[in-house]
């Protein structure tokens, strides 16, 4: 057996790795995948579609000239039209894509190594990425994503954001450990 | 009902209506301004495009409550625009429409696109005017008058 | 003067008239009507039948001139190329011409077939020499009067531009002799022009209502405005044919600008109309709205349940519509030597981009109505019969479409009739109800559903020896007052069009039909029958084509007989205009189709390549026959739409599916038609030159694209697809 130490070290790593299962599963939620994409579209719907009328990435994630993200979506959410909104919609760059060319969820392991990648997050660090799921506009409107056109409310993510954001730190506090492999 | 003080082609508009209402319908039924057109209520067509702050903007899911100041340039103004004068003689010069209940939207979205780059490629065409439907298929003459525009700006 | 002959009346056709259909003109919105004139009149057929000029054109005082057209302008262009026609005869400056479109009136029913109305791809066909004659008058009015007032003889002047010239110097204006030509009497005869003469018909003339469409300042029916007006929204059943239980409208009714709350009854079940104030107060009150829907026993049609139960209704011969040759001849050939084929052609909607709309103001013994309609006679009837009052005291407006493709007609008139029950409640006020989107999509009236079972032999020459064809579809006129007309021993005529009077040389050829009911309202699609039988025919005959290891222009020469004069010369065009077929680059291959269509003959080359999995149109190169092209521009215009039309069907997204009654599809999320990403890069449009009467341009080029693709897709993966829409390759 291990000596205390190193269990109390295990017991970290795995709650951590336990808290990551957490931060995945909303991650891959549709309300946050489906503009995580690895290609020239958004998704839409809690079957991931391809988001209708043919929008595109553009260059910055923000559409092109003529249909723009901001050609539908506004700093709030307009329930009684359907369209979801909030401050600066926009794509997530190539660089946090979570799924791959074909719409496939990337796993666990892949996704963790992209989000701790200071390379491709934007340079943040574990502190960065807890307050990045703690206060980013487009992170909290997952949470009140608004009505669809058809009046229904669009679905929410497993648990509170709250609760998300609790499992990140929990998992910042771990050092941010990733599961092995694939 | 709320009153909402708009900037509507460079004039100021004061509409008392439900803050709920689409732009779309401020235009057409407030304003008497039905240039801008209904097609489908929920973005996918392009019909009611008109221009925010500059953007490209779809009227019809828009809420009035969310415009602010932003300035709104329609179909009935785009005239007045250099850019805009230019893809209006360059569509008629064409015979692009046929029944041409989307053309005030293909023609707001193509001005857009102009504004953003004065020598599209077939690409950006493709993209940029991708979202706005026609169901009479004027598309091949679309993308004619376009290039048409696009060689009268420099 | 009174007309020669007293065109056919919007209700019941006198027995004495019956429907013959003609051979090679079968098919379509109102293929083929040649009503038999009774006795009396058949030998005048070839005399000119009297309009009078004064319906059909104004000159004003200041030098314009407004021609009325006798249709409605959906997009196809009839609202310059009428006026063209007219102008010429009458030598009037074009620059000077506007159009305006004629209302409900008897003196404007189209002069074939008897009736009010836009479709069939009819107009130029039946209004052609309607309205040379109509300016060939007009200025023969306008010369005698300037004649009278110059004492010389009518053959001394000439006219041009609007201006008559008399000998010496003399000259006068339209303008100036209009309200003296108006006194006189409308010749009955008068020379047209020789071809020669021409100065509009026949020239690339840019479209009268172009600018007007590209300002934002062309009004459609949509965009009416009336002082007072409301507007009502109607809440739609789930299922088709069901009633309203009971409803709730406490709620809406507190809503600021609601006016109204009510039941309404539909052709099939019922429904409550909200009327409001504005379009956005009605369409919320209707989303508030609490309605118990009675759905007991309602039927629930389902795409996949109906495919099913038609597949085995194919298995068997329906009502046999055609027979001819040996019924055994099938028998005596080697089933290796035949092909077994069965299709499965989805709903399909039109979807025009103007939402469905119509206006309509009851005073009490009087109404005032506005629609974009293509029978507007029918329509004034309906709305009159809801309003208890005689026809004549309803004033139908006909307003420019936002697209049509069928669905701005119906038998029922089931739009003008819902309308005019709210005005009913709403007296004194006008109202104009509005489909919304979904309300469209999820309305009905879509061209039905289909499954075809066709069994070929094939000869040792490798072409066809024997043909069995069953149809199973919903009949589109049962119940209608054209049923007696085009439904001729049970079988729908427009349900086979396209197959039954197929010009090919096909012996031994038996068509049969059955027509299930389903309680989807069925309607004419751009096309109608031909958009779902010549994908079957042109995809059948290319299959026989690459068997016979012949090139599938020359297989379609070779069947086609000596006299299929229009055919074989687009199909001559299209091999000279496509050589670029010879030439294609690796993994694009092209596919080829053909059909004529009420006279005019059509023929394409598509060139596709297989991009992520989804057939990707590169290139198109379509030829066609349709006599004297009036507006060689407006007829490339309505090829290269109708060929993007036609695509529909192709698409994943572009059908419509019904799961346990309801449709799937609610809006154009999941309704995809082309948009401009799935359009060819390139349309080439081929003109055959000609001076025979002209024939008409709408509805030919939608139904040989679909299976020109499937065509090229056999070449590129091997596979024939005879299921639509294709999903992934």
């Amino acid at each position: 057996m291990a000596n205390a130490q190193g269990s109390a070290a295990n017991d970290k790593a795995v709650d951590g790795l336990r808290a990551w299962d957490s931060v995945y599963s909303v991650l891959t939620f549709p309300r946050c995948i489906n503009c995580h994409t690895a290609t020239n579209y958004p998704q839409q719907g809690d079957d991931r579609h391809r988001h209708f009328a043919n929008v595109v990435r553009g260059p910055d994630g923000k559409g092109v000239a003529g249909l723009n993200c901001a050609t539908c979506h506004q700093e709030k959410n307009s329930d009684a039209t359907g369209v979801p909104g909030g401050h600066n919609w926009h794509l997530a760059p190539l660089s946090m894509r979570w799924q791959d060319v074909n719409d496939r969820i990337l796993s666990s392991a892949a996704v963790c190594r992209a989000v701790v990648d200071r390379a491709k997050n934007h340079g943040l660090d574990g502190p960065g990425l807890l307050k990045h799921h703690e206060e980013e506009a487009l992170v909290l409107w997952a949470w009140s994503p608004g009505v669809r056109p058809d009046g229904t409310m669009r679905s929410l993510p497993p648990m509170t954001h709250s609760q998300f954001v609790a499992a990140t730190r929990r998992w910042v506090s771990a050092g941010t450990p990733c599961p092995v492999s694939k | 009902m709320t009153t909402y003080q708009l900037s509507v082609n460079g004039e100021r508009k004061d509409v008392d209506v439900d803050p709920t209402t689409p732009l779309l319908w401020v235009l057409r039924e407030e304003l008497k301004m039905t240039g801008t057109k209904y097609g489908c209520g929920i973005g996918a067509c392009g019909a009611c495009t008109v221009h925010l702050a500059g953007i490209a903007t779809r009227s019809c899911v828009v809420p009035v409550s969310l415009i602010g100041s932003r300035a709104i340039v329609t179909i009935e103004g785009i005239g007045n625009d250099p850019v805009g004068r230019v893809v209006q003689d360059a569509w008629v010069e064409t015979d692009v429409v046929q029944c041409g209940y989307c053309q005030s939207g293909q023609i707001m979205t193509a001005v857009a696109l102009l504004k953003d780059k004065s020598k599209p490629t077939d690409t950006n065409i493709e993209e940029s005017m991708g979202g706005n439907l026609c169901r009479c298929g004027t598309y091949m003459r679309i993308r004619e008058a376009i290039k048409t525009a696009s060689a009268q700006l420099r | 003067m009174r007309a020669l002959i007293r065109a056919a009346t919007d209700r019941k056709l006198s027995r004495r008239t019956f429907l013959r259909v003609s051979g090679t003109a079968a098919g379509g919105l109102f293929v083929g009507l040649h009503f038999d004139l009774p006795p009396l009149l058949r030998e005048k057929q070839g005399a000119p039948k009297v309009y009078p000029p004064e319906a059909f054109v104004h000159v004003m005082p200041d030098g314009r001139i407004a021609i009325v057209v006798n249709r409605v302008e959906l997009g196809q262009g009839v609202a310059t190329a009428l006026p063209m026609i007219l102008a010429d005869e009458m030598d009037a400056d074009w620059s000077q011409v506007s159009a305006e479109l004629a209302p409900a009136a008897d003196v404007y029913k189209d002069p074939v077939y008897g009736f009010q109305n836009t479709g069939g791809s009819a107009t130029i066909a039946n209004s052609f020499l309607q309205y040379r004659e109509l300016g060939a008058k007009t200025r023969a009015m306008l010369v005698s009067a300037a004649a009278d007032r110059w004492h010389v003889a009518p053959e001394q002047c000439r006219t041009a531009n609007s201006v008559v010239y008399g000998p010496g110097n003399r000259s006068a204006r339209y303008a100036e002799l209009a309200s003296a030509a108006a006194r006189l009497p409308v010749p009955e005869k008068v020379r047209l022009k020789n071809p020669s003469e021409f100065r509009l018909i026949g020239k690339r003339i840019r479209r009268l209502d172009g600018r007007a469409k590209s300002v934002g300042a062309q009004k459609f029916g949509l965009d009416l405005n009336l002082p007072g007006m409301l507007i009502a929204v109607i809440a739609r059943p789930p299922l088709f044919g069901a009633r309203v239980k009971a409803f709730d409208d406490r709620e809406v009714r507190t809503m600021s600008g609601v006016r109204d709350v009510f039941e309404i009854p539909l052709m099939t079940g019922s429904a409550v109309a909200i009327v409001a104030d504005r379009f956005w107060t009605a369409k919320r009150a209707r989303d508030r709205l609490k309605i118990e829907w009675d759905l007991a026993g309602v039927e629930r049609p389902d795409s996949a349940e109906l495919f099913t139960r038609y597949r085995q209704l194919a298995r068997t011969v329906g009502t046999v519509a055609v027979n001819r040759g040996d019924e055994g001849a099938m028998d005596r050939i080697s089933t290796s030597n035949r092909i077994v084929a069965e299709y499965q052609l989805p709903y399909l909607a039109h979807t025009p981009m103007e939402p469905l709309n119509t206006t309509i103001r009851f005073d009490g013994d009087s109404a005032e109505a506005w629609a974009p309609s293509q029978f507007p006679g029918y329509d004034q009837a309906a709305i009159a019969q809801v309003l208890g009052l005689k026809q004549q005291k309803v004033t139908y407006h006909v307003e420019f479409a936002g697209g049509g493709f069928g669905r701005r007609q119906s038998f029922d008139s089931h739009v003008q009739r819902e309308a005019a029950e709210i005005a009913k409640r709403m007296r004194g006020t006008p109202v104009k109800v509005i489909w919304t989107r979904e309300d469209d999509v999820q309305g009905g009236y879509y061209r039905p559903m289909f499954v075809h079972r066709v069994e070929v032999g094939i000869g040792g020459d490798g072409m066809p020896a024997a043909w069995k064809h069953v149809v199973v579809g919903q009949s589109y006129l049962a119940g209608t007052p054209f049923e007696s007309l085009l439904i001729k021993n049970g079988v729908d005529f427009d349900a086979i069009g396209g197959t039954e009077d197929t010009p090919y040389l096909i012996p031994n050829f038996r068509v049969s039909a059955h027509h299930p009911k389903v309680s989807v309202p069925p309607s004419q699609w751009r096309s109608v029958g031909y958009s779902h039988n010549i994908f079957v025919i042109e995809t059948l005959i290319d299959e026989l084509a690459t068997r016979a290891e012949t090139d599938p222009i020359a297989y379609r020469l070779k069947l086609l007989p000596p006299n299929a004069l229009r055919l074989r010369a687009a199909l001559a065009i299209l091999e000279q205009k496509s050589g670029w077929r010879k030439n294609l680059p690796p993994n694009r291959a092209v596919g080829i189709a053909c059909t004529q269509y009420q006279g005019t003959a059509v023929a394409c080359a598509a060139e596709v390549a297989i991009e992520n999995k989804r057939p990707k149109i590169m290139r198109v190169s379509v030829a066609l026959h349709c006599g004297l092209a009036v507006n060689p521009l407006s007829i490339e215009n309505q090829f290269q739409g109708g060929l993007i039309f036609g695509m529909s069907q192709l698409l994943p997204k572009g059908v419509i599916t019904l799961k346990d009654g309801r449709v799937e599809q609610r809006n154009f999320d999941r309704l995809a038609p082309p948009y401009i990403g799935d359009a060819p890069l390139r349309i080439d449009v081929h003109i055959v030159p000609s001076a025979e009467p002209p024939t008409g341009c709408g509805e030919p080029p939608v139904p040989v694209i679909s299976p020109a693709v499937v065509n090229a897709l056999a070449r590129l993966t091997g596979k024939r697809y005879r299921s639509l829409p294709l999903l992934a390759l």
